[in-house]
């Protein structure tokens, strides 16, 4: 029953991506089933863009099921809502019209609340789950004001109308559309300050579903930002691109801070989620920004780095996903400071984390290294636009992408050191087993396309530039270089991945040539690690998360804020011994304490005030309707 | 910063070269040839306290200075026994140091060799007979040089090392 | 075609050939300013020759990674040496990615050798590696931004190019971003190439360790992998700074005696650069470790002024 319903998932999805290519390609098609519902009747058109992310969306969903056939915990419960889940998803670029996306929308996020409550028993998930549902619906009365005020503006619910009537539209509408719009997507992408209920929900789900959540879910919350900021609004103020590319800044640097102090696997990839997220802002504010300049082709060049990194980064934090998920499933825990030793025991699953590790980093010649290259260039060409503020915004861009570039790094070495290296820190991690084979498979599927991606940019970007061009309403331009290089920025950059990737392995021969020259011993000797010649090695001397992570927290000690405490209790007989060490060392998270805790009492102390109306005496609620009907009549 | 480098450059080299002779005791044959041509002109010393009463260390840390200079001939002090090809070791062996020598020996990667320092390294010295000496270097692990005094001199040291890797003295 | 590979071939073997020659004169030099003659400038070349004749002694507790790490950051350092302009300014790889590819293979280098350190399981290495991307992931991000701010007035990110630009119009440097840039890659040269005062790189106390820390563990041909990797790096890293910020000497590769004079340049450059980082290193104490970032922050915001000024001052 399970392998068929999920087979069933497979295999749709894998429908829904040949339609999305097809749309990619140019094929539109529109349904309409006026009947269905009211305020405008079903409504599905399939465009570049929306075909783009539902090719996403199927391609990423094909290993996720197959991964949820194989994995014994996580597939039994809520395959219903992991149906609707992807169903929905798949819906939503697709919708037409205001009802059409905004049934869609609440039904992904209604699926996605129910497998986030996957676990009813653990109190972290039902908190998960709370403030999930909290935030989503935050996001939606957004949407629902923006697209109801667009729609009276415009007088349709439809897209395409909206996309016809924009310019003629007043400029004070069109900025309050756009923030409605923006803050309702920006929240489900998990842009800060809008993130803090996707590193609590994301880990709360099954792996698989952990994966799409952070692969594609918040990636229609991007879909949206680029239909809102370069579509259905027209060409917006240039403001619109600048906080873009800020709140992208920002929530680049900030995401992955957070990862680093973070060592839960699967929180630490949620916040991960959040940077990336970043990177692709930098890559859609920019095109915003090019594009009110007049610079189409530039434009272009940020949109391709947007949408690149939009799929990379599907492609690989699905993988770390289920990496994490084999993890958790083998040793029963989240937590990295139990992990360890991994390599030995799920060598697969470790090759196919290090591919996503990799790549997630940005490391040349992987899929992640494109697109922030990408990224990277298109932020650096702003010396072609000539207003000083916009310079120094992308300044900031580019100075927050080659940070978040280092910090990343670190982190996954982090990542992959403590789980997968060394000496096994529980006995759970020590009898820990490798994957099962359709859980292998999946992994295996994204390493691969981790990969593909890397090394074939000059295939892939004339696809991007297509749709990009489509969006933008530019004709599309030949890309320069030829299947070797790619040029697209003329001098001033090119790439090649698949030259270095040639020239790094051919480097790998020299030094085997180098020792044949030099005729050097081949002798390998095994034996203990070198410890000062300490008797024993166990798990307790190695390095901990906590300590790996320990010179970033003082370094931004700042932000993090972190407090001390050490709790020493000792033998009552002498004080030479030592009964019980705790220490701990938490950071505190200063959107909680500046930002959403006085906004919660604010609400609450609103509400307090509120209540005072509410006396429970008949007669006064009788005076409250008189004086209100007095109101009415006085204003009318 | 600039007075510490003034009087570098007014000093000038302050090396001599190694003028005593050093007495140094063969105890393997292998000396000789294999590690002459090995370590001829590159040697990394790591230098394991056994249990000395620190007196051999002062001295072994003259060598590094400008007066003896051991860097000029190609050895120089490591961090790690794995980096090492020779191991210097003081001082008696005590009991409680004799695993980690004989752990420290383990993780040396061959070829490499041994020399123990001062008359304490020899067969215990001062410590022999002692309850808590297990007794010289030699009765831990194989020991190919002996160097001896109490404490033998930074120019007896060098000239000991030299005469063991075969590398003429300048 | 075969020119290319024919300038390849050289900046192989000029990196790879000299930069243990580096080390040691920088060893040799270090040593006569604080009075002692010191191991001669060929010293390196004898303990690599040496550490090939040694057996390796690996770690049980090892996987993989350890093992394939070394050949690994000889890769990369190796075709880092075909994207820095070296000898020409057409390095043969130089269209692969430019100054973004160039800093992302360190950080490759430096993500396998940090899972090395960790891969032992013992404190030392996890403390080395630790330490070790703290640093990187504060000084990469400088190069990008430093090279950046120069790459902006020549108008390209390809190295070699921007060598050339500056080389011909010179003015384009009598800039305050220029000199910005300057220190901050200064600094990043000495901290990524663990150099004082970031780090120390004859320390033999495991707790003021950084990079010798994650390589503790190596021996014999593994180890001479490791350290020529980190000779090639340091090389490297001089060459880019000496030829960025002094470009002279460099051309395009029209034939042999071309290449020989962007050598010959080189060579005088990295001598002047050699005796700064040798004095520098015998006049400063280590820094505190703690204090190290403070410095890496420090670099990284004048690599970020240097670019503002590129637009304020334009
Ligand atoms: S030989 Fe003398 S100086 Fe050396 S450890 Fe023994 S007693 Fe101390």
């Amino acid at each position: 029953m399970n392998r068929l319903v999920y087979g069933v998932i497979a295999a749709m999805g894998i429908v829904a991506a040949g339609l999305g290519g097809y749309g990619m390609a140019g094929g539109a098609g529109t349904l309409r089933l006026a009947w269905l519902v009211p305020l405008g009747g079903l409504e599905l058109t399939l465009d570049p863009l929306g075909g783009l992310f539902l090719g996403l969306i199927g391609l990423a969903a094909a290993p996720a099921s197959v991964y949820g056939m194989g994995d014994p915990d996580g597939g039994g419960r809520g395959r219903l809502a992991y149906a609707v889940f992807v169903a929905s998803m798949c819906l939503v670029p697709l919708a037409a019209n205001t009802m059409t996306f905004l049934i869609a929308w609440e039904l992904m996020s209604l699926a996605s609340y129910a497998l986030v409550l996957h676990d009813r028993e653990s109190e972290e998930s039902v908190r998960a789950g709370w403030i999930y549902a909290v935030m989503t619906h935050a996001g939606l009365a957004c949407l629902l004001a923006g697209m109801l005020l667009l729609g009276a503006e415009v007088g349709s619910q439809r897209f395409a109308d909206w996309r016809a009537a924009a310019p003629a539209l007043a400029p004070a509408t069109r900025d309050l559309a756009f923030v409605l719009l923006a803050l309702g997507f920006a929240g489900k992408a998990g842009v800060i300050p809008l993130h803090v209920w996707l590193p609590l929900a994301h880990p709360a789900a099954p792996s698989h579903v952990s994966a799409l959540m952070s692969g594609v879910m918040i990636k229609l919350g991007i879909y949206g930002l680029l239909r809102v900021s370069l579509d259905w609004l027209g060409v917006g103020p240039p403001w619109w691109g600048a906080t873009l590319l800020v709140a992208g800044a920002v929530s680049s640097v900030i995401g992955v801070l957070y990862a680093l102090v973070e060592h839960d696997l699967k929180r630490l990839l949620a916040f991960h989620s959040i940077e990336n997220i970043g990177i692709i802002l930098l890559g859609i504010g920019s095109a915003a920004l090019y594009r009110v300049a007049g610079l189409d082709a530039l434009a272009r060049l940020g949109l391709i780095a947007a949408l690149y990194h939009t799929v990379n980064h599907a492609a690989f934090k699905a993988l770390l996903f289920l990496g994490a998920g084999a993890v958790v499933h083998a040793t029963g825990t989240r937590n990295m400071e139990a992990m360890g030793g991994l390599i030995k025991r799920m060598p697969w699953t470790a090759g196919c984390f290090l591919v996503g590790s990799a790549a997630i980093a940005a490391l040349p010649p992987l899929n992640g290294f494109v697109s922030e290259w990408l990224t990277f260039l298109a932020l650096f060409q702003n010396t072609r636009l000539d207003a000083v503020g916009q310079n120094l915004v992308f300044t900031l861009g580019i100075a927050s992408l080659a940070l978040t570039g280092g910090l990343a790094m670190a982190c996954f070495v982090k990542a992959f050191g403590i789980t997968f290296l060394a000496l096994p820190r529980s006995d759970a991690a020590a009898g820990a087993h490798e994957a099962s084979p359709p859980m292998r498979l999946a992994m295996l599927t994204l390493a691969a396309a981790c990969v593909a991606l890397g090394l074939g940019p000059t295939l892939v970007v004339p696809v991007f530039g297509s749709v990009a061009a489509a969006i933008l309403k530019t004709p599309p331009s030949a890309t320069g270089g030829d299947w070797l290089t790619l040029r697209v920025a003329g001098e001033f950059a090119s790439l090649s991945t698949a030259a270095i990737a040639v020239a790094l392995a051919a480097s790998l021969l020299v030094p085997f040539a180098a020792f044949w020259i030099l005729g050097a011993a081949r002798r390998t000797r095994a034996y203990e690690t070198w410890g000062c010649g300490r008797i024993v090695q166990t798990a307790r001397m190695e390095y901990t998360a906590t300590a790996f992570a320990n010179p970033f927290k003082r370094v931004f000690d700042f932000f993090y804020r972190p407090s001390k405490r050490l709790d020493i209790e000792f033998h009552p007989e002498s004080r030479f011994f030592v009964e019980r060490i705790e220490y701990e060392n938490p950071t505190r998270s200063i959107f909680d304490d500046w930002l959403y805790r006085p906004a919660l009492e604010l609400l609450q102390a609103a509400a307090r005030a509120v209540g005072a109306l509410q006396s429970g005496s008949a007669n006064q609620y009788l005076a409250y309707i008189l004086v209100a009907l007095l109101l009415m009549l006085v204003l009318a | 910063m600039f007075r510490q480098l003034r009087t570098a450059l007014r000093t000038g080299i302050a090396t001599e070269p190694v003028a005593a002779a050093g007495e140094i005791e063969r105890v393997g044959a292998r000396l000789a040839s294999e590690v002459a041509r090995l370590f001829g002109r590159s040697l990394a010393i790591r230098q394991v306290d056994a249990g000395s009463c620190n007196g051999c260390e002062l001295e072994i840390t003259g060598l590094t200075g400008p007066h003896y200079d051991l860097e000029r001939f190609g050895l120089r002090f490591v961090a790690s026994p794995r980096h090492a090809d020779c191991l210097l070791v003081t001082g008696p062996v005590t009991r409680n140091m004799a695993e980690a020598l004989r752990r420290t020996w383990q993780a040396t990667p061959d070829p490499k060799f041994v020399v123990a320092v001062g008359d304490c390294g020899r067969d215990g010295g001062l410590f022999r007979g002692s309850y808590a000496v297990v007794g010289g270097v030699a009765d831990v692990v194989p020991v190919d040089a002996v160097i001896p005094g109490c404490p033998p001199s930074p120019a007896a040291l060098l000239a000991g090392l030299l005469e063991a890797i075969g590398r003429p003295r300048r | 075609m075969i020119a290319s590979l024919a300038v390849a071939l050289v900046h192989i073997a000029v990196v790879g050939a000299g930069a243990p020659l580096l080390i040691g004169a920088l060893g040799t030099l270090k040593a006569r300013l604080v009075g002692r003659r010191g191991p001669s400038p060929w010293q390196p070349y004898a303990d690599f020759r040496k550490l090939l004749a040694k057996e390796v002694v690996v770690s049980t507790t090892t996987s993989w990674v350890f093992r394939a790490t070394p050949y690994l950051l000889v890769a990369t350092s190796l075709v880092t040496a075909l994207i820095v302009p070296v000898a020409t300014v057409r390095p043969p790889l130089a269209f692969a990615g430019n100054i973004i590819l160039l800093v992302y293979l360190f950080m490759l280098g430096t993500f396998f050798l940090a899972l090395a350190g960790l891969d032992a399981g013992s404190a030392f290495g996890g403390m080395g590696s630790s330490r070790e991307v703290a640093v990187a992931a504060l000084a990469e991000p400088t190069v990008i931004v430093a090279v950046f701010a120069l790459a902006l007035r020549a108008d390209t990110i390809d190295l070699g190019r921007i060598v050339e630009r500056f080389g011909s119009e010179p003015h384009l440097a009598l800039n305050p971003a220029h000199l910005l840039a300057f220190a901050a890659f200064f600094i990043v040269m000495l901290a990524e190439t663990g150099r004082l005062p970031v780090d120390n790189p004859a320390t033999h106390l495991e707790l003021t360790m950084i990079h010798e820390a994650m390589v503790l563990e190596y021996s014999g041909r593994y180890l001479a992998l490791v350290e020529w990797a980190s000779a090639m790096k340091l090389f490297l890293f001089m060459t880019l700074l000496a030829n960025l910020f002094v470009p002279w000497g460099l051309t395009e590769p029209t034939g042999p005696v071309a290449v020989l004079g962007g050598l010959l340049a080189l060579a005088g450059k990295l001598s002047v650069l050699t005796l700064a980082v040798a004095v520098l290193e015998t006049a400063v104490a280590k820094l505190r470790l703690f204090r190290v970032p403070e410095l890496l922050a420090g670099s990284f915001a004048l690599a970020f002024l240097s670019l503002m000024a590129v637009f304020l001052v334009r």
